[in-house]
């Protein structure tokens, strides 16, 4: 991705920094909001989240008064037109919450948008290979310029080793997305990878990110 | 006298005046402002007149200080004592060691070079100069440190391993058979459960305490509940005048009783007010009985330059010494005049005890807790119900000496040799038996005959049929909704029927196993055979002893709500035949906090099971520690049921504990944790402190599963964690696995 073409990306969440949440029913039942629209409700706080959100709305099925909390920190921008006590179905949108992204996920986004994404081609185990791990702890991942067909990872899986050959444009490991060793699902994240020319400027960007964005 | 030395009096003066509003927290008091007055009056004028005058207004400043301090000293109320016993400048257990014993040396480390520099441990002693002789007695010195390096004294809170280390010298002085003092500085232990754990280490230290066959004498001057018994088990208790001794901190038990929650603050009058009603003061506790003497302090307590403080208290711990081990030692009728003439410090009295002598201290030890708190409960038996009590104990003394003492010695010898002789006559029968099946066996008709015998008897021996247990219907099973797993989000699981899952399911999900609550009836219905159970001190009633205002409508409503006395039930049962006794903390009665009821009740069970030679079983329905509102009286439940503990396990008694629901504070880090077998059963909690008590006294925030029973089991304080609808074959394996030496069935 070109250099403009990150700023523009950056500009564009700027525009709109929101994201919408909407909150549907895990399963049946009646409704009963207890939030109502232009409030502010908060996702889960303490250090392990063992605090639940905000209590949006509860969900009764079987005499079972269910309570349904708010996931993300932000407004709530929308209510469903539901009366206390309607009838809701399983998988229903009941209200929608207005959320301001985080720095976290700003970053995440242009990162998402801008690299190369090499993801895992099966569950196990995956390992850089001993001469790129070397690299990698000597150096850091952004010392590391990949070439197509090179052989990158180990795959570890029910006893056997396979060796995974990178495919994807010639460039330098910006971000790791797992620790070696750890067991990965398919189709997770293992590292994005963006043309050297483009270092600085991901680099200026999230530099940027990090120290304009304001968190609401 | 100097200007010079006039400004350094007077720098006294203001620091005293200072020190005197510290203590009285800023409250109005026209003593204090006459002080203030006079203090800057004397200030403002000392440097215009001449030194005589200046001298003579000085000294009767002086005067007045003195006067109105011993004024002001009566004036205290229990939450200045508080203040005066956290106080920066009150003495702590370094000044007593310079000042009241000799010479010592620190052992177990060396300030912040130790493992917990909260546990101060010396090895000191005491010179006494006797006619012309000197006697140099060595004792072990055992306290909480909070001064002489604050910064790392943690205040006096002491982490798990500072116990352990303070059980480690204990041991140490019990092999070399010297006295203990111990010095309790402490506003609570560290409530951490990192191992050794803070519950469990304080029920080790309590149980070792109880049966130290050394002389042990506490000083208290800030006696914070569980951190305080860790070392305050001893046969002479001791308590500075202005310290204090209580079951929880005046803070804690106002944020308690106001439900205070999250960052608010109790407000400072009903701090005051829970400060008078927990009777935590030295004559408080004497009146009680929880405290042998108090120990005179100078007005507005004793500060490192009270000299003739540490002298008084030097003598008071010596006397103590000499008191217990005469007691212990010798010929009763000079015992007795040697007591007498104990004010006399001319008497040197040897403080190594002989093998006689430490089985006399043990008994006494048991004996000095045992009477305690007597007052602090109700026994509403009548008389008639009291002498069959006591003629039926009388009887099982009896019976228990004949059978087991007596008679099972000869019978353990015939029955070897009976053993012996079945087992001759066993081999002969079966090569007999073996002889005259290989011979049938040659004749077809056999076989079969054999084959039918097998099905037939199979078939009459199964007893699936029979009710081992009563049926049991929750109350919660006859409500018609349905309940969320907690684990739902996590585990996937889908909603359960209330009369399912309290019914057939036992109150176990049937997707993840997470057990929800069942009421204490559940256990009582589906562990013990059918109508085994015989309720005995059901009239042992739960009280209001300290008058603890709005206390005694709470408990009534919680008598009326359960139909029970106190939180815990005491009965005999069978499990598959077994015999055993049981104790039981149930949640529902003020959430199963021990008082002084509840600690009669636990003590006569455990009683009960040495009498009869029983195991004993504690089922912890739920406990949420001791009852804040009976203060010392719950509180002194730590060493009195532990000592009953201990006296049933070293007789040879199986104890085993099993906790539910949420179990935590006080009992398990005395009589509940002292079990050599504990267990859990799944989904339950224990601890020593509550996630909230954590974070405001520790400041570190605890993962949510932290008190969860599979971390009880990992860091080596419960031995197993059980399944619900297994406690009855559990318990019984483990009956049948663990039998102590004395017991019934072996």
């Amino acid at each position: 991705m070109k250099t403009s073409n990150i700023k523009e990306l950056l500009d564009k969440i700027k525009e709109n920094p929101y994201k919408t949440i909407v909150v549907k029913t895990p399963h049946c039942g009646t409704i009963e909001f207890v939030v109502g629209e232009g409030e502010e409700v908060k996702g889960p706080r303490g250090k392990y989240k063992e605090q639940p959100g905000t209590l949006l709305a509860y969900l009764t099925r079987e005499n079972n008064q269910k309570p349904l909390y708010a996931q993300e920190r932000g407004i709530i921008s929308k209510i469903y037109p539901f009366q206390k006590g309607d009838f809701v179905e399983a998988n229903t949108p009941i209200l929608e919450i207005k959320h301001y992204l985080t720095k976290e996920e700003v970053l995440e986004l242009i990162l998402k948008e801008t690299l190369y994404l090499f993801r895992a081609p099966e569950k196990g185990k995956y390992y850089f290979v001993p001469e790129i791990d070397k690299r990698i702890k000597a150096k850091g991942c952004q010392k590391v310029k990949l070439h197509p067909g090179e052989e990158v990872l180990i795959l570890s899986r029910m006893k056997r080793e396979t060796f995974l050959p990178y495919e994807g444009p010639e460039g330098i490991i910006y971000h790791l997305y797992f620790k070696p060793g750890q067991s990965l699902n398919a189709e997770d994240i293992l590292f994005g990878v963006c043309p050297p020319e483009d270092l600085e400027s991901i680099k200026e960007v999230v530099l940027k990110v990090k120290s304009e964005w304001e968190e609401k | 006298m100097l200007l010079l030395d006039i400004e350094k009096e007077l720098q006294f003066l203001e620091e005293k005046l200072t020190y005197i509003k510290d203590i009285f927290a800023h409250k109005q008091n026209e003593n204090i402002l006459l002080l203030e007055s006079k203090l800057k009056d004397f200030k403002n004028s000392y440097k215009n007149i001449n030194l005589a005058e200046a001298k003579r207004k000085l000294n009767s400043l002086k005067d007045l200080f003195t006067f109105l301090e011993n004024k002001l000293d009566r004036q205290l109320t229990p939450m200045d004592k508080v203040r005066i016993v956290r106080h920066p400048q009150r003495i702590c257990l370094k000044d007593i060691l310079e000042n009241v014993y000799d010479n010592y040396t620190e052992i177990g480390g060396q300030d912040e070079y130790s493992i917990d520099p909260s546990m101060l441990i010396a090895r000191a002693y005491i010179t006494r100069k006797v006619g012309k002789k000197i006697y140099n007695q060595p004792v072990m010195v055992i306290g909480q440190e909070k001064g002489h390096g604050e910064e790392f004294r943690n205040g006096g809170s002491v982490k798990p391993w500072g116990n352990a280390k303070a059980l480690q010298y204990m041991k140490v002085a019990e092999r070399e058979n010297i006295p203990i003092h111990t010095y309790v500085f402490t506003p609570g232990a560290y409530p951490i459960e990192d191992y050794p754990g803070a519950a469990q280490q304080i029920a080790r230290n309590l149980y070792e305490m109880a049966g130290l066959k050394v002389p042990i004498i506490a000083v208290f001057s800030e006696g914070g509940s569980g951190g305080a018994e860790a070392i305050a088990l001893a046969d002479m208790r001791l308590m500075l005048s202005h310290g204090y001794y209580s079951v929880i901190s005046p803070e804690g038990a106002a944020a308690i009783e106001g439900r205070i929650r999250g960052k608010e603050k109790a407000s400072p009058e009903l701090i005051e007010q829970c400060a008078s009603q927990l009777k935590m003061t030295a004559d408080d506790n004497l009146v009680m009985g929880y405290i042998d003497r108090i120990i005179k302090e100078p007005p507005l307590g004793a500060r490192p330059e009270h000299f003739d403080f540490f002298k008084q208290l030097r003598n008071e711990v010596i006397k103590a010494t000499d008191e217990v081990v005469l007691r212990v030692r010798g010929i009763s009728l000079f015992r007795y005049l040697v007591l007498r003439k104990l004010k006399n410090p001319e008497i040197y009295v040897r403080w190594a005890l002989g093998a006689k002598a430490k089985e006399r201290l043990l008994e006494n030890r048991y004996r000095k807790f045992r009477k305690m708190s007597q007052h602090a409960y109700i026994d509403g038996r009548n008389n008639l119900t009291k002498i069959k009590d006591k003629s039926e104990e009388l009887f099982w003394a009896g019976y228990s000496l004949l059978h087991y003492d007596i008679l099972r010695r000869h019978k353990q010898v015939v029955s070897q040799l009976t053993e012996d002789i079945k087992g001759e006559i066993h081999v002969l029968l079966n090569r007999a038996k073996t002889s005259y099946h290989k011979f049938m066996c040659r004749f077809s008709w056999f076989h079969k005959r054999k084959a039918n015998v097998c099905q037939l008897l199979s078939l009459s021996d199964w007893d699936g049929h029979k009710q081992e247990t009563t049926p049991y219907l929750s109350p919660q099973a006859k409500v018609d909704k349905t309940i969320t797993c907690p684990n739902a989000s996590k585990e996937g699981c889908l909603d359960l029927w209330a009369p399912d899952l309290f019914g057939e399911m036992a109150g176990v999900c049937s997707y993840c196993g997470h057990h929800f609550p069942m009421e204490h009836e559940w256990y009582l219905y589906n562990v013990f055979d059918a109508h085994s159970l015989r309720e005995f001190n059901q009239d042992i009633e739960a009280t209001n002893p300290l008058d603890f205002a709005n206390f005694s409508h709470k408990l009534e409503t919680a008598k009326k709500k359960t139909g029970q006395k106190s939180a815990c039930l005491t009965f005999e049962g069978k499990i598959k035949g077994i015999e055993v006794v049981v104790a039981v903390l149930t949640a529902k009665f003020r959430g199963g906090t021990v008082g002084a009821a509840e600690g009669e009740k636990f003590i006569r069970a455990v009683e009960k099971a040495r009498l009869k030679h029983r195991p004993f079983i504690a089922y912890v329905h739920g406990t949420a520690g001791i009852r804040i509102q009976e203060g010392t009286n719950g509180v002194i439940q730590m060493p009195r049921c532990t000592l009953a503990i201990r006296n049933y396990l070293e007789a040879g008694g199986l104890y085993i504990v099993v906790y539910d629901t949420n179990s935590y504070a006080g009992p398990v880090a005395s009589f509940l944790g002292c079990s050599p077998y504990q267990f859990a059963i799944r989904s339950s909690n224990i601890g020593f402190a509550g996630p909230g008590v954590i974070k405001e006294t520790t400041g570190l925030e605890i993962p949510p599963d932290y008190h969860k029973a599979y971390h009880a089991l990992s860091r080596g304080h419960i031995q197993g964690i059980w399944d619900r609808r297994q406690m009855r074959a559990n318990l019984y394996q483990a009956l049948l696995t663990m039998g102590g030496r004395y017991l019934y069935y072996h």
